[in-house]
């Protein structure tokens, strides 16, 4: 007999339903609570490189745009470094690379300012010294360093709503960095390689100086948006 | 420790997208399977909150919205751990709950149940855990609610949860659900999750215990978010 391994199990997740509002962005549910509500800034006062606005829908398998959305965006900065312990170095006072947006109740449209984050080293790196003990005992090491090539950059995506029981996992990255995107370690993860499209903002034009990128996301449908188990 | 990912989660505990009894689930699941991505620093990072982001009240719904008087409604306190999957504590991180009140009404533009709006009562909370992984609310238990689903479906009485973790990848919103309610077992969305003991670990148990005597009852709820891996091999990654 095999006794059970003593892991617990994650906790169920139930849909965030019409009402998240209340409790993630209590002023759009039409009331103030707090002395300050959180994910509204995602870069700071003073970030480094271009401010951008990204903007978009989310719609639906009948194509209505789903007006009862809370994306949450994480990204990193210029630099490609995130704003966490393990994030790959300092950020910039105030940058926080995250941030929480919903969409519009009548139109559906939501969008958030930021700046266009840095290309983002893809897998996590060895402790300092390991990986020179490691190249000297593995002569293979030096084509496995090539095989962890920089992210394109990309801001990650999470999206809950009314009829969504698990947050779903997207990314966005930018039409203007082709170069980048082709090398991608995750948009080549795709095996059809048209659906690595859905995942690509379209730059649109400028808007008081700062270019917009316009992502649409599809929840259905032969231009289903790729989502991602991470 | 050197950065390692975050356990596969386990989606036979969750509920799948599609499930037709929520009717709201049929047009807004994804179809095409879902790609299965090897964590990068993008999954293992996640935004980190400070006492600087909320304030002490946050997590008292009894007091953070009252104007005149406390709210109605049976006084209760919601409280316990959040923990990974390895059982360790996970401190510092921030949940946020919202709910309705004692009629079963929210306080959202978009609520026109004609339960009554409580004047003293907002209905969110926020708080973060301490070096423990303990979290603690107080507030009003909600009313159950009646919503457009089946002619005649009603929501058992629930909290909302959401929480963040140490990673984008452990993020999750929830809702926990109270012992002996039967309207539990009738629910078109607790009945989303195919498994019976992820849906019992929703429940939030009675807590004799923790009561506030001549004050409030206490429910215990822990919160388990995924665990991490602590291997000091790094493999070759398909794809990478
Ligand atoms: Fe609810």
């Amino acid at each position: 007999m095999t006794g059970p391994l003593d892991y617990l199990k994650e906790t169920a997740s139930q849909t965030a339903g019409p009402y998240v509002h209340i409790g993630l962005a209590p002023g759009a549910a039409g009331f103030d609570i707090y002395r300050e509500e959180l994910g509204w800034d995602i870069a700071g006062p003073d970030p480094k490189g271009q401010r951008i606005r990204v903007e978009g829908l989310v719609i639906d398998g009948m194509g209505s745009p789903v007006k009862d959305v809370l994306l949450e965006a994480w990204q990193a900065n210029a630099d490609g470094i995130y704003a966490h312990p393990e994030g790959g170095g300092a950020v910039e006072d105030g940058f926080r690379g995250w941030g929480r947006v919903i969409t519009d109740f009548d139109t559906g449209e939501w969008g958030f300012d930021t700046v266009k984050p840095g290309p983002v080293r893809s897998r996590v790196k060895l402790a300092s010294g390991v990986s020179e003990r490691v190249s000297a005992a593995d002569p293979d090491w030096q084509g496995r360093m090539e095989s962890h090539a920089p992210m394109a950059p990309h801001i990650n995506l999470w999206i809950v709503a009314r009829g969504i029981n698990l947050g779903l996992n997207t990314r966005m990255y930018f039409d203007d960095e082709a170069e980048a995107n082709a090398a991608d370690p995750v948009l080549n993860l795709i095996e059809w390689k048209q659906r690595r499209a859905t995942l690509i903002a379209r730059r649109d034009g400028d808007r008081d100086g700062v270019p917009v990128y316009r992502f649409d996301i599809r929840l259905q449908g032969d231009a289903e948006t790729v989502f991602f188990d991470v | 420790m050197k950065p390692a990912e975050y356990y596969q989660r386990d989606r036979s505990r969750h509920p799948p997208a599609l499930t037709p009894g929520y009717k709201t689930s049929v047009a807004r699941s994804p179809r095409y399977s879902l790609i299965a991505l090897q964590q990068s620093l993008s999954e293992i990072t996640g935004p980190v909150f400070g006492h600087d982001d909320i304030d002490p009240i946050d997590n008292d719904l009894i007091q953070n919205y009252a104007k005149e008087a406390d709210p109605v409604g049976e006084r209760i306190i919601i409280h316990g751990r959040v923990l990974d999957e390895n059982a360790q504590p996970v401190p510092d991180t921030l949940v946020e709950i919202w709910q309705a009140n004692a009629s079963g009404r929210y306080r959202h533009k978009k609520d026109t149940y004609l339960g009554a709006l409580d004047p003293n009562f907002g209905g969110c909370g926020r708080t973060l855990s301490d070096e423990s992984g303990y979290y603690v609310f107080r507030t009003i238990k909600p009313g159950a609610y009646p919503w457009r689903n089946t002619i005649n479906s009603w929501r058992p009485a629930h909290i909302h949860l959401s929480v963040f973790g140490r990673s984008f990848s452990q993020r999750l919103i929830t809702q926990l659900y109270f012992e002996g309610d039967p309207l539990i077992p009738l629910c078109p969305i607790v009945n989303t999750i195919p498994d019976p003991d992820a849906i019992d670990r929703l429940i939030a148990r009675l807590d004799m215990n923790a009561t506030v005597p001549l004050d409030s009852i206490a429910y215990r709820f822990d919160i388990v978010l995924r665990g991490r891996r602590s291997t000091l091999f790094e493999n070759r990654l398909e794809g990478n």
